[in-house]
C-alpha cells in the first residue's frame, strides 16, 4: 500500500469510526473538551503506529484499544487511585429487573420492556457518568465496545476474574442509578418498602 | 424461582440467571451455553429477565455512539487533514 493510499484508508476509516470514537471518549472522560482531546491523542498515535498494523481489518478494534489505552494511561498519572485502587463498593446486588417485574401482570402488562422504552439516552448517560471510573471503563470496553472479558483484561492489566467481577458490580450500580432516576423522573411509582413514613 | 425447566433438569433458575450476563456477552462455553438456552426454551420467567437484560445492554451500547459534529469542525476535523 502506498502512502497515499495508506492515508486514505486510514482517514476513511476514522471518519467511519468517529462517532463511536468520540462516544467511547465520551463516557470514559464525562466531558467533550477532554473526548474531543483524547480522540485527537488517539488518532495522533494511531497513525504513527499504522504501518505496524499488519491486518487492516483489525483497525477498528486496534483503534479503540489505543484510545483506551491513552485514556488509562493518563488517568493513571493524573490520579493513580483511579482505575486500580479504587474502593470496591459493598453495596448488595441490584437487580432492574426484579424490581419491575410482577408475575402476576406477566400476561397483559410488561412494567420492564415499558421502562426500557421510556428511557431516555440523558438517563443511560447521567447513570454512566455516575459510576466510579474503575466500573465505567470496564462496562465500556465490554458493553458499549463489545471486548471480551480476557480483551478488557489485557487492556486494563487485570486478572479475567476481576474484570467479571467489576462488570457485575457495575451493572449492579448502574441500574441501581436507572432505577433511582426513573423514580425521580415519576417513571415508576416507589414500592411499598420504599415509599416515606409519616412520623 | 429454584424450579427446573420442564425440558431441562440439568441447570436451575438461579443458575441461568446467575451466568445471564456471561451468556449475554458470548463468555460461556458451548455446553453451558445449550443448557441455557434449552433452559430459556421452557422457562418463561428466565427468558423475560434475559430477555430484558438483552434490551438494557443494547440501550446502554447504542448510547455508546454520540454524534460529533462540533469535534468534526473543530479540532478533530484539523487532525483528520493531515491525511
Amino acid at each position: 500500500m502506498t502512502k497515499d493510499a495508506a492515508g486514505a484508508f486510514f482517514r476513511a476509516e476514522v471518519e467511519r469510526l468517529m462517532d463511536r470514537l468520540y462516544g467511547t471518549a465520551l463516557r470514559l472522560t464525562c466531558n467533550r473538551a477532554d473526548a474531543e482531546d483524547l480522540v485527537s491523542e488517539t488518532v495522533t498515535k494511531a497513525w504513527a503506529g499504522f504501518s505496524q498494523l499488519s491486518d487492516r481489518k483489525s483497525f477498528p478494534k486496534w483503534i479503540f484499544r489505543i484510545l483506551v489505552n491513552t485514556f488509562i494511561s493518563e488517568r493513571r498519572r493524573a490520579r493513580p487511585e483511579s482505575i486500580e485502587d479504587m474502593s470496591l463498593s459493598d453495596e448488595e446486588s441490584f437487580s432492574l429487573f426484579e424490581k419491575l417485574h410482577q408475575p402476576f401482570l406477566l400476561w397483559w402488562s410488561n412494567p420492564e420492556q415499558e421502562l426500557i422504552n421510556k428511557l431516555l439516552r440523558e438517563d443511560i448517560e447521567q447513570a454512566l457518568s455516575g459510576l466510579q471510573e474503575g466500573y465505567r471503563t470496564v462496562l465500556i470496553l465490554v458493553e458499549v465496545n463489545g471486548c471480551s472479558y480476557a480483551e478488557a483484561a489485557d487492556i486494563l492489566g487485570l486478572p479475567v476474574g476481576t474484570v467479571r467481577s467489576r462488570l457485575n458490580r457495575a451493572r449492579s450500580m448502574l441500574q441501581r442509578m436507572l432505577w433511582k432516576q426513573a423514580q425521580a423522573a415519576g417513571l415508576i411509582a416507589p414500592t411499598r418498602d420504599e415509599e416515606p413514613t409519616n412520623g | 424461582m429454584g424450579r427446573r425447566a420442564d425440558k431441562d433438569v440439568t441447570i436451575t433458575c438461579e443458575e441461568v440467571i446467575a451466568h445471564v450476563f456471561e451468556y449475554l456477552d458470548g463468555e460461556i462455553d458451548a455446553p453451558r451455553r445449550s443448557h441455557i438456552e434449552r433452559h430459556l426454551e421452557g422457562c418463561r420467567a428466565c427468558s423475560s429477565r434475559t430477555a430484558f437484560e438483552k434490551a438494557l445492554r443494547a440501550g446502554v451500547r447504542r448510547r455508546g455512539v454520540t454524534e460529533a459534529p462540533e469535534a468534526r469542525r473543530g479540532r478533530l476535523g484539523a487532525v483528520l487533514d493531515r491525511f
